[in-house]
């Protein structure tokens, strides 16, 4: 049997993005008769073969449970899944692999939170602290939490480009703060939060932090450690791994005094129907079988990243981000929604008074996916005043003519609603 | 390119920039409140109905040219129609933009509602195209809360 493709050798190379492309089969696609250009990239990302050819092989070759099996394959499953964990571990700078919960994404890693620490910590009276730009998944497991404990929801405004005021937020936490749930970069506007400022203060008044890192993992290297944050969360399929899986990274401290998420098998050491002892760290928060392929093809995705050298794919994104900002800039009948100056991987925009659902119907038959709406974030779009917005977003595989095909695209779109 | 033209038309562009009958019916009574929570589209309908002759007919929203055209050509078409019309329409238009049935024979007396013929094309679009006119449905009925595509 062949090694499994689960270890891309990290050979530091120059990024080119033609060959990139080539990485990604689904790229080759024709939408309507055009060459798929990909431009949804904060809804979900597109996989590299060799996450793919990762799954396949998981499947044909090792499929069987883990954490229980005497038998071979158990084994050789056992190890993937656990060795992605580790590279997942490495990946965010995290301490020690048990502080590394999979999870079905970071939707179900911030419920995970606010229904064990939250349920066990924040009572009655207490305020929960969240910001205007979060997505619906970083304020509704708070709102339901909230009702449960009676507890206050309070939330940091932004200011007119989309920046968090961070004067505002001094005067909102106070000794009733018991949380701060926050995210790394915007969904809606990309606007990169000063997460290592913000926690500073949280921490100075004992605030443990939750952040939601879905949209920073793909386009920043993040270290948890320096970050200083006490829990951090993203979606594997957002960082070209596959749907369904996620990680919540905790601080073992907090982890260890939190009750379980859900019951069942694996995250137990010993049940009798008298009383049942939880397993050690991770596993106590993870009930039943996992999707041990996806947290494999998770491993591979990271990897794949790592080939391509981290720093460069952000200077390569920024470079892709002024240069279609630069374009926006020459497009009169354009209007950026969000003008941080801090910003990673997104662009939001209206053209002329169009509504977004018509413009990204007309670029669709032009081979060009974006997303129209209000971005899961209708609490942002009421503060702009919008009803929705178009959202272009990056990643490693787009190209300077992805974006000229875009603005060209945007012409026509104004010549058949204009 | 072409489903593109045929989708927005001129008549539905026009529609999209300058509805008609954009207002609110002050003693209209009939009305209800239509959403449709993918894309965040939002239209009221109002009526003013004696017995079962529509008399006025009106619409408050927002949303995309799709919608908001097909919630405006909707009230210029039904006015002074019955609601027996009004259902016969509604089936008839559903079944257009759903590709269900779009023999013209089938649809003649749709007049310049059968612009949204190219709907079928763009299936996203077909709720854009449909959400007024559920809405009249239950303006007609009064059926009590929000109407949802969903």
């Amino acid at each position: 049997m062949k090694t499994p493709p689960y270890n891309l050798q990290e050979e530091k190379m120059v990024l080119d993005p033609e060959k990139i492309k080539k990485d990604f089969p689904i790229l080759n696609r024709k939408i309507h008769g055009k060459p798929l250009v990909y431009l949804d990239n904060a809804a979900t990302t597109q996989k590299p073969l060799a996450v793919i050819e990762a799954i396949h092989h998981y499947y044909l070759n090792e499929n069987s449970n883990i954490h229980r099996g005497v038998h071979t394959l158990s084994e050789q499953a056992t190890l993937a899944y656990e060795g992605a964990r580790e590279k997942i571990r490495a990946f965010i700078g995290a301490k020690e692999t048990s502080e590394i919960i999979f999870v079905r994404g970071a939707t179900e890693g911030i419920n995970l939170i606010a229904q064990t620490y939250g349920r066990k910590f924040i009572g009655s009276g207490d305020e929960i602290v969240i910001s205007t730009l979060e997505h619906h998944s970083n304020i509704v497991p708070w709102q339901i939490l909230c009702e449960q404990v009676g507890a206050k929801l309070r939330v940091i405004p932004i200011n007119d480009k989309g920046e968090l005021l961070i004067e505002d937020l001094k005067k909102i936490i106070n000794a009733k703060t018991k949380l701060m749930g926050i995210t790394h970069v915007s969904n809606a506007l990309g606007t990169i939060v000063p997460l290592k400022e913000i926690i500073k203060i949280a921490h100075e008044q004992n605030i443990p932090v939750v952040v939601d890192g879905a949209q920073a993992i793909p386009h920043l290297k993040v270290n948890v450690q320096e970050l200083d944050a006490d829990f951090y969360l993203f979606s594997g399929h957002k960082v070209y791994g596959p749907t369904g899986i996620g990680v919540v990274y905790g601080k073992k401290n907090f982890l260890e005094i939190m009750p379980p998420y859900q019951g069942g098998g694996d995250m137990i050491s010993s049940v009798t129907f008298e009383k049942t002892e939880y397993n050690i760290l991770p596993f106590k928060f993870e009930a039943g079988t996992p999707h041990i392929a996806g947290a494999i093809g998770l491993g591979v995705a990271l990897d794949y990243l790592k080939t391509l050298d981290l720093e460069k794919v952000a200077l390569y994104e920024n470079e892709l981000l002024s240069y279609a900002l630069e374009k926006s800039s020459e497009m009169a009948d354009l209007q950026i929604i969000g003008q941080s100056v801090d910003r990673a991987g997104v662009i939001s925009f209206n053209l002329a008074q169009l509504h977004a659902h018509d413009v990204g119907t007309v670029l669709d038959r032009h081979g060009i996916a974006i997303r129209a709406g209000h971005h899961c974030a209708m609490p942002l779009m009421k503060r702009l005043g919008l009803e929705a917005t178009c959202r272009v977003s990056f990643a490693v595989y787009n190209t300077k003519e992805d974006v000229d095909s875009l603005f060209k695209a945007l012409q026509k779109t104004l010549e058949v609603l204009g | 390119m072409e489903e593109l033209h045929d989708l927005y038309q001129e008549l539905v562009l026009d529609h999209s920039k300058n509805p008609r009958n954009f207002k609110k019916i002050l003693d209209c009574n009939h009305s209800a409140e239509g959403f449709n929570p993918l894309c965040g589209d939002q239209v009221t309908v109002y009526l003013k109905l004696e017995k079962d002759l529509i008399q006025d007919i009106s619409f408050l929203g927002s949303g995309c040219a799709i919608s908001k055209a097909s919630a405006s050509l909707m009230t210029t078409a039904l006015k002074n129609k019955t609601t027996k019309d009004a259902f016969n329409f509604f089936d008839k238009f559903v079944q257009m933009v759903t590709g269900k049935n779009s023999e013209s024979s089938h649809l003649e007396n749709l007049g310049k509602l059968q612009v949204f013929k190219g709907v079928k094309e763009f299936p996203v679009r077909v709720k854009c195209a449909s959400l007024p006119w559920h809405t009249l449905v239950a303006a007609i009925q009064e059926k009590k809360g929000k109407i949802s595509t969903e």
